[in-house]
This record gives structure tokens, sequence and C-alpha cells, in this order.
């Protein structure tokens, strides 16, 4: 066989390739001019046709060998590698000595044998069951979690709690202050949204004036907890599982265990607290930025007056309403800690394993405080509140 | 080796802010040289690697590659003259999400007009020469701190780059793979003739393959000696003596 190449625009000499049987089991490959990576060079498969059955032994030629790189050495070390596998025995003596001892090194450590790593392309059906098994299996998980908060509770209120209230402060203040505004822009527009369809279907019976009602019992009994809920499950959970994730990457996690400091009692109940104190009061600010939307719309484009709108709202209220909100907003506010945990305890060792963290803290956020909003609801319902 | 000057640290000052980690260093790197950084822990090596590798604007002096001031040509050069380097950071800074052989291709697939047998091949290689044969298929997370280490001198060398500056390729080696990996980078500058900045505090890596160094001092926050760290031993600075005989002399 007689391989040649020439490169457009290369002033130096383009790569050769020549085989030769210098014995009936045994050829020469003689390799002349330039061999290097910014060339176009062949694939060792362009040999294994040469490379025939009655084949014993191959040497190389390299006396006009130009220069050469790495692009020459895979080169190589592929030949090499198929002449193995048929058991053709490379004499590497005809090599440059620096390709000699750079190939002696590549092989010096025998492959690693691993099974087929590639899996092949999953059916529809294959990944769905797939899902379906590991999300079952990860329900113990999830109550082994819980059990741990519990008795991390436990400890905490026989003084046994080793966690630092620095570290709570710190959370409070993150959670709390630092989501006011988002918070209110949120929460304003939701009320803004109930003014306006409220406004549409009481229009129709001529009871415009109970917009105040709507938007006063809709933000402080539902809405207020729900979106605070689901503004904290994507600002701070989210926040928590990445944190967590990335002590997990780190080790600092492991170095808690080993010192026999609890990693939940110092890192995850810190959060917990922060956020069952913290989301009761985002909740009644959510609820109190929903109805000055609602006065405000009501005032501006609906007409009736601020005294009026202020009045129904009075009359509309109730402490339960209120304690109905707040419950919501503190079993949310577990929710999203409980979430934002343990997905960054479950944390992989990886930067990606960190992101898959975020993402699924905030997807079991949502989903459990959608979860227990419709339980709840069906509860007070049940019980008349 | 040659005494063709491949990389000139001229005056060079860096710091961050108003602290000021090293001052005034001179030094010249010859083609094929194996240039030791070493000095003890926080005296400043892996800055001036950062500033070697564009990672960190130095606060005053110039870093010459083939006469090119590195820090004060237009960006398009300088990620020309990027593309020339080799890096290997300490940890390996693996991509997470790439499989060992994707990031060894990475590199190829950006800057290379190969096809995708030819870069396999080249991956195979790479990955071989570090003693990863068969890992192609692994990701980072399944890889020892060793492992990952080599897989990323595998990336570092795809593209035959004329300089490597490699952190640490020792630390946390166990002692045949360090030994391996010192070997694996005399062979590469004897073969390709790669010019190599090590960044190192291991002694028998120091006296084993390097031709030329740097010793960066805490105190003075300087550079108190340049040459070869064999010389060194014998006759040079005492504080430097003192490091390389762990404290013994």
């Amino acid at each position: 066989m007689k391989t040649a190449h020439s490169i457009t625009g290369n002033q130096e000499a383009a790569w050769h390739l020549e085989t030769r049987r210098i014995e009936p089991d045994a050829m020469q490959v003689v390799f002349t001019g330039r061999w290097c990576i910014d060339q176009d060079l062949p694939s060792s498969a362009a040999l294994h046709a040469e490379l025939t059955e009655d084949l014993r032994r191959l040497t190389f030629r390299t006396d006009a060998l130009g220069a050469w790189d790495s692009g020459f050495l895979a080169f190589l070390a592929a030949l090499r590698k198929f002449c193995v596998g048929r058991g053709i025995v490379v004499d590497q003596s005809g090599l440059p000595a620096g390709v000699g001892h750079l190939l002696t090194m590549a092989f010096a450590v025998p492959a690693q044998k691993v099974s087929d790593r590639t899996g092949g392309r999953q059916t529809l059906l294959v990944q769905v069951g797939t899902e379906t098994i590991a999300f079952f299996r990860g329900l113990p998980e999830m109550l082994h979690f819980l059990g741990e908060i519990t008795l991390s509770f436990g400890r905490l209120l026989t003084g046994r709690a080793q966690f630092r209230m620095s570290d709570l402060w710190l959370e409070v203040e993150e959670i709390g202050p630092r989501a006011l505004l988002i918070v209110s822009v949120i929460c304003f527009l939701v009320g803004l949204i109930l003014a306006y369809l409220g406004a549409d279907q009481l229009r129709m019976v001529g009871a415009q004036r109970f917009i105040a009602d709507l938007v006063a019992i809709g933000m402080v009994r539902e809405m207020g907890a729900l979106m605070t809920g689901i503004i904290i499950a994507g600002r701070t959970g989210a926040a928590f599982a990445a944190q967590l994730g990335t002590m997990q990457v780190n080790e600092e996690i492991d170095a808690f265990k080993t010192l026999g400091i609890s990693p939940i009692d110092f890192l995850v109940l810190p959060r917990i607290l922060a956020l069952m104190l913290m989301m009761p009061l985002l909740t009644l600010y959510a609820g109190f930025i929903g109805m000055l939307a609602g006065m405000l719309v009501s005032t501006t484009i609906f007409h009736i007056s601020v005294f009026e709108y202020y009045t129904e709202t009075i009359q509309a209220l109730e402490l339960k309403h209120f304690l109905v909100g707040l419950s919501k907003g503190s079993v949310y506010g577990a929710m999203v800690a409980y979430s934002g945990c343990l997905r960054g305890i479950q944390c992989g060792r990886s930067a990606e394993a960190v992101g898959e963290a975020a993402t699924s803290a905030v997807v079991t956020g949502i989903l459990l405080i959608t979860i227990t909003a419709s339980l709840l609801t069906i509860i007070y319902y049940q019980l008349g509140i | 080796m040659t005494n063709e000057p491949h990389i000139k640290i001229d005056n060079l000052t860096m710091g961050y802010g108003d602290f000021v980690v090293q001052h005034d260093l001179n030094c010249v790197i010859n083609k094929g040289d194996i240039f030791v950084i070493m000095g003890g822990n926080g005296c400043g090596k892996t800055t001036l690697m950062r500033a070697l590798v564009g990672l960190q604007r130095p606060t005053a002096g110039t870093i010459f590659y083939s006469g090119e001031d590195f820090w004060n040509v237009p960006q398009e050069d300088q990620e020309r003259l990027k593309r020339r380097l080799g890096i290997m950071f300490q940890s390996g800074a693996l991509w997470s999400s790439l499989t060992l052989a994707e990031n060894v291709a990475l590199p190829l697939i950006e800057y290379s007009t190969l096809p995708p047998r030819r870069i396999d091949e080249l991956v195979s290689f790479k990955l071989a020469l570090v003693g990863l044969a068969g890992f192609e298929e692994f990701y980072p997370v399944e890889l020892s701190g060793g492992m990952k280490k080599r897989a990323g001198l595998a990336r570092a060398m795809a593209l035959d780059p004329e300089i490597m500056v490699i952190d640490e390729p020792s630390a946390g080696l166990d002692p045949l793979t360090a030994r391996r990996l010192d070997d694996l980078i005399l062979e590469l500058r004897d073969s390709l003739g790669t010019t190599i900045v090590v960044v190192t505090h291991e002694l028998a890596s120091i006296l084993n393959i390097g031709s030329n160094s740097v010793f960066l001092d805490n105190e003075t926050r300087t550079m108190i000696a340049t040459g070869n760290p064999r010389e060194a031993l014998k006759s040079g600075d005492p504080r430097v003596r003192h490091f390389l005989t762990r404290g013994e002399a």
C-alpha cells in the first residue's frame, strides 16, 4: 500500500506512509515527512487491511521522518493496540528514541477493563420505570430525614442540640428582611389580579364593594401564604440545597460527622427554625400588601371610597382567617426548608450534582406546598374553620 | 534545552488590593526548561502561576512569551498566546458533566479540524500516557483525587502545547505514580521540546526534574534565588538550602 497526502499551503514536507513486506510474515511501515497534529493525518485504520492474519511481526523505518508530535504517537499507539489484538509483534526499534519511550510509557499501565458504560439508549417505558422505582426507593430516605429532623427538634427542646444562635439569626436575616422586596412585588400584583377578577364578576350582581372581602380573605387566608411559599421555595429552598450541596462536595458535612457533631443539628435545624419563624411574618406582610393593591384598584378604577373599602375589609376579616393563613405559612416554610435541606444533604459530589440538588429542591418544595395546601384546605373545611 | 528565551518575567509584582504577594520578580525561562516555582506555603507560587496563564493581572511588571507582552497585547493576541499554553490545575479542574474522554477531546474539537476518529485516537493515547487507559467513559466524580490530577494533565497535553504550566503535579499521589509523572514531564520536554513550568514543593520532584527554578520567599515577599535547584542545594542562599534539605542545613 502506498498512501500520500499533502496539506494545502503547508511549506513543509507532508506526511507519507509506505508499507513493505520484508519477510513472508513481517511487514515494515516506512514513515517520511512531517507527522504533526495540525495536519490531516490518517487514522491507523488505514493500515488495518494490510495487517493480514499471516502477519506475525511489524517493524518501522523512520530515517526520513521529519517533525512529529502526538499526532504521530496517537497513530502508532492505535496501530500497536490493533496489532496486539491480532497477535502481531510490534518491534519499536526503528522508531525515534523519544517516540519509543512515550509509547512504552503509554502502554506501561494496562488498560482498565470495564463493562460497557455507554448503556445504550433506553426506551421511554424503561425510563419511566426507572424513575418510578427511584422515586419509591427515595421515599424511605425522605422519611428517615424527617425522623432525623424530629429527633433534632427533640434535642433542641431538651437543650442538647448543637447549633449556634448566630447561624439562626443570619438565616433569619437572609430569609426575612432580604426577601421583602420580591414578596412585595409579587403579592402586590396578586392582590391587583384578585381585585380585577372580583370586580368583573361582582359587577354583574351589583356588589362591587365586596371586592374588599374577596381580596382580604383571599390574601390573608390562602394567596399570601401560597405565593410567599412559592417565592421562598425558589429563593431560599434552592439556596439551602446549593449551600449544603457545596458543603457535601467539599466534605464539610463529613467533617461534622467525624467530629461527632450532627449536621442536622448544626446545619439543618437553624435553617428550618428560621423559615418557620419568618414565614408567618412574611405571610402577614404579603396579605397586607395584597389588600393594599386591592384598595388601590378599587378606589382608582372602580370608584369605591377608601373608607368603604376599609370598613368592608374589617368586617370580612376574622381571627380565624389570620390563624389559617399563619398556620399555612408556617407549614409551607417547613416544607420548603425540609425539601431544600433534604436535597442538599442528598447531593452528589460534583458541581453538576449541586445544580441538580437546587433544581430538585425547588420542584420538591413547590410539590409539597401544593399537596399540603390541598390537604389543609380540606381539613379546615371539614372543621368549619 | 536551549538558550532561547521562551518566557521572560520582568519586574513582576502581584497582589490583591493593597496587599503585595510578591514584588520585583525577574527570571528567564528558556525553551525546553523545566522551571520550578518553589517556596513555602502562602508565598505566592499559585498567584505567579495565575499571572503566567492569564487568570490574574499583575499589579506591575510584564510577562513576555517569545517576546510578546502577554498582558499588554490586544485581547485576540492574548487568546492566541493562551492557546500555546497547556495548564494543569492542582485539583485537575475537570468538567464534571463531561467524561474523561470528552474532557480531553474538548480542546481538540474547539481548536482543531481533526475528524472524530483521529480525536478519539489522540484522546486514548493521552489518557494512556497518564496511566488512565480504559477510563475514557468515566466521569470525574468516579475518580480518585490522583486520577483526576492525571486526567487534568492529559487535558493540558491535548493540543501539544509549547508550554505546559503544572500546579502541584505530584501532591497527593503515591510515590510510584508521582515518579511516573515526573518521568512523563521529563519525556515531554526531551521528546517534544515542551517548556514546562511546575509549581511544587515536593522536594523529590524539584531535584528530579527541575532544570531551572525560582525560590519565592515568604518574609521578604520577593525571589531570593533562581537557577538550577541542584546547584541551589549545594551553594545557594542558606534559606533555599534550608528549604531544600527540610531544615537540616
